[in-house]
């Protein structure tokens, strides 16, 4: 983007005219920020990273710098390729790479978050128009595919005691039943986050303080997150699911930190205070069929992705009425 | 009665930087040794001059006319000499004629200049034509002539008669100063529109961040059954006519309507007290309050200027700039003063104010792209779409734009404010409509 402000020139003349600057109005600005909101959400995902290396070893501290190092890496080589200017200094290619990596499973190898930072930089973020343009949520987007492309390295979940080599999700044994050979966690293991899932996404606590900290620093608005998973919660009951499993379907999976981080994503989601809470009712009803009803145990990332493509029509349709206007 | 903190849909809470003034009484700015006055400062047809070069002319003398019905005519603000009649460059950006008077230091007063009687005596007609001979103009800035804002068509009944005491605009204490300092002529004058056109009820809005003014208009109204004082919550845009007579009245001015069309007028608070003024003494507007303030300001000021003052000879009185260079002299507030590009300029009934930011405030502050946060959206009291409205004017797309109603935007500039990637959201759309207003016009 060009730096230029627009209708600003320099007024000739005399000495102090040639110091005054002539713009159109307003004259100030806040302090709001690009940088500042990245640097937010950072701060929001830190206990959960925190939280991640506590629960599942150093393999997840690996996994969240090498995702931040090559989203950086690819955002600026990219930006480099297509001749832009270099704009990583913005923040937002190490939400992306922290994001990615929360989706990962502890037993990920090294290069599943380069391959999926890949994919999320360079075509679903860069190859759009980058910051701000691109039409879904890029780490979203290379978790998808990283699910199509490894199924196997990505829901291989490792549980949070080293010796267990490889345990099922809640989702998976409410999918499967206990057949699957796991019995339910505590309630109280999965809202601190003491599970196996993916590294990012089994602490509701540590996500939700981060979340509290976004509301209050007006970074994202409350509607999506909490119209989601509201939605998803009377879905779920209306689709028959027994109730005392319903905290686990709110607590597992990946609700909290999709509902919080990723469906807020500013880009892919609707600007209209009433398509906001269209998108979280959408996205809640979409997750909860693909869980009962589709052939996932988790749904969270499909219903995004599927209501960020939704997101312009969503927009059009929502579109506030003008103070004043008469129809 | 007062009603605590209402307020609208919308807006940004902006620093309001009124400490700076709002404590210092008005004082008389000095008397100007020049005046260059000029012949249009307000919405309508330009005057035509009235005095030759080489006139001698009085204070409150009437110096320029036009035979339309909106337009406002100009006063003679010193005694003195005509030296010339030239266009200049006046603060709105324009180069109109302005009628340059050179003072003769006496001050003498027009005998035109008496009073008016009092407001039993005075038919309704009488009151606006005395307002229309004293060349009284909107004087929050937009300058339309307040005798046709006073003068509906007759299926228009105006019931209520809103005086703006919002003063949202950051920095400006002008408007303020007047509440607290003239409590009864601002009364007098709100009584005075309200009879003009038939209205039972009258309101005083003012931001509750100005107690004091809330408390001497209570006082100054407490024998008056029909004027109500209203307390606003402080934030911008607040002064806006629509927003405040939403939130005062209730009422929603149709889009692209007026406030007479919910039979509400609003007036300013400087332009009441003109207006009292004109009554009981018989001036004409030939003088305001102007706050001199900003960090580049060395002593910030509320003064009473003289029309026709040179923005330069009012900086001089504040003590000059502070050091360092400004960076940007603006006429009126910074969310929607118009920036200037020279001090040699006239003070004119709409400068209610004179900020002087410094070169770090005035830089230019590198944009970035759009990032679609929505703050925009969430900000703007019209409930517009800043960030497409933008985007569509910055590719020059400007029938677009119109089917996204930008015509109902009002400029206040708070989606440009909270823009966190410093994109000029009200800038390009002021662009957009300025196009199609002037491709409206073209196609007539």
């Amino acid at each position: 983007m060009d730096s230029k402000v627009l209708n600003t020139s320099k007024a000739k003349d005399a000495a102090l005219e040639n110091m005054l600057l002539v713009s159109s109005s307003p004259h100030i600005r806040s302090n709001e920020s690009i940088q500042r909101i990245m640097l937010d959400v950072i701060i929001a995902l830190t206990p959960a990273a925190i939280g991640s290396v506590y629960f599942f070893g150093l393999n997840a501290l690996k996994l969240i710098l090498i995702s931040i190092a090559s989203s950086v890496f690819f955002e600026a080589v990219t930006q480099k390729a297509f001749k832009k200017p270099v704009t990583i200094n913005d923040l937002s290619a190490v939400i992306t790479g922290i994001l990615i990596a929360f989706n990962l499973p502890a037993s990920a190898p090294w290069w599943l978050p380069i391959m999926g930072t890949a994919f999320a930089i360079i075509i679903v973020k860069q190859f759009f128009g980058g910051l701000g343009s691109n039409f879904m949520n890029p780490a979203l987007a290379a978790r998808a595919m990283l699910l199509t492309s490894w199924p196997t390295h990505m829901s291989t979940f490792t549980g949070t005691r080293p010796d267990v080599v490889a345990s099922a999700t809640p989702l998976a044994i409410m999918k499967h039943g206990t057949a699957a050979g796991s019995e339910l966690p505590k309630l109280m293991d999965m809202f601190i986050g003491n599970i196996p899932g993916a590294i990012g996404e089994t602490s509701s606590l540590l996500l939700l303080i981060g979340a509290a900290y976004l509301i209050i620093r007006q970074v994202i608005d409350w509607k999506i997150p909490v119209f989601y998973i509201g939605t998803t919660f009377i879905m779920l009951l209306l689709l028959g699911v027994e109730t005392e499993l319903l905290p686990y379907h709110i607590l597992g999976g990946g609700l909290i930190l999709g509902a919080f981080y990723m469906a807020t994503d500013y880009a892919s989601s609707p600007v209209t205070p009433m398509g906001r809470v269209i998108f979280g009712i959408g996205a809640g009803i979409l997750t909860a069929l693909i869980r009962v009803k589709g052939g996932f145990p988790e749904g969270v990332s499909y219903s995004i992705l599927l209501m960020n493509i939704a997101t312009p029509l969503i927009e059009k349709f929502t579109t506030p009425k003008v103070f004043g206007e008469v129809k | 009665m007062k009603l605590k903190d209402l307020t609208f849909k919308g807006g940004v809470n902006v620093p309001h930087h009124k400490e700076l003034t709002e404590k210092l009484p008005l004082e008389r700015a000095m008397e100007p040794e020049i005046v260059a006055i000029p012949l249009h400062q307000h919405t309508g047809a330009p005057c035509e001059p009235l005095v030759k070069v080489g006139d001698t002319v009085k204070v409150g003398q009437k110096i320029g006319e036009s035979q339309a019905f909106v337009s406002a005519p100009v006063h003679s603000s010193i005694s003195g000499t005509v030296k010339s009649i030239t266009p200049m460059a006046i603060p709105t950006g324009l180069t109109v004629n302005c009628v340059v008077i050179e003072s003769d230091g006496k001050n003498e007063i027009h005998e035109s200049v008496k009073p008016k009687g009092s407001l039993e005596e005075l038919s309704s007609k009488e009151i606006i034509g005395i307002i229309k001979e004293a060349g009284i103009t909107g004087m929050g800035g937009a300058g339309f002539p307040t005798h046709v804002k006073l003068s509906p068509p007759s299926d228009k009944k105006i019931d209520t008669i809103i005086i703006n005491g919002a003063e949202c605009e950051p920095y400006l204490t002008a408007d303020h100063r007047l509440m607290v300092e003239e409590p009864k002529k601002i009364v007098f004058g709100l009584k005075a529109i309200m009879k003009a056109v038939g209205a039972e009820k009258g309101i005083i809005g003012i931001e509750s961040n100005k107690p004091n003014a809330i408390e001497a208009l209570m006082d100054a109204s407490k024998n008056e059954k029909n004027i109500t004082i209203i307390s606003l919550r402080p934030k911008y845009p607040q002064g806006d006519e629509k927003r405040l007579i939403n939130v005062t009245l209730g009422r929603i001015v149709p889009s692209g309507g007026l406030p007479m069309d919910v039979g509400a007028v609003v007036s300013n608070i400087s332009t009441t007290k003109a207006i009292a003024e004109a009554i009981i003494e018989g001036k004409p507007l030939y003088e305001r309050a102007v706050t001199i303030t900003g960090s580049g300001i060395k002593e910030p000021k509320n003064l009473i200027v003289k029309i026709g003052t040179s923005f330069k000879d009012v900086i001089e009185q504040c003590g000059g700039f502070n050091e360092g260079a400004p960076g940007k002299i603006i006429m009126g507030g910074p969310m929607m003063g118009l920036s200037q590009y020279t001090i040699e300029v006239p003070v004119i009934k709409g400068s209610g104010g004179i900020l002087v930011l410094t070169e770090e405030e005035a830089k230019p502050i590198p944009m970035g792209p759009c990032i679609r946060c929505g703050r925009c959206v969430d900000v703007c009291p019209v409930n517009l779409q800043p960030l497409y409205l933008s985007n569509y004017s910055l590719r020059g797309k400007f029938d677009k734009t119109e089917k996204f109603h930008v015509l109902d935007c009002v400029e206040c500039g708070s989606c440009s404010y909270v823009c966190p990637a410093k994109r000029p959201l009200a800038e390009s759309i002021r662009v957009a409509k300025r196009e199609i207003i002037a491709k409206r016009k073209k196609a007539k």
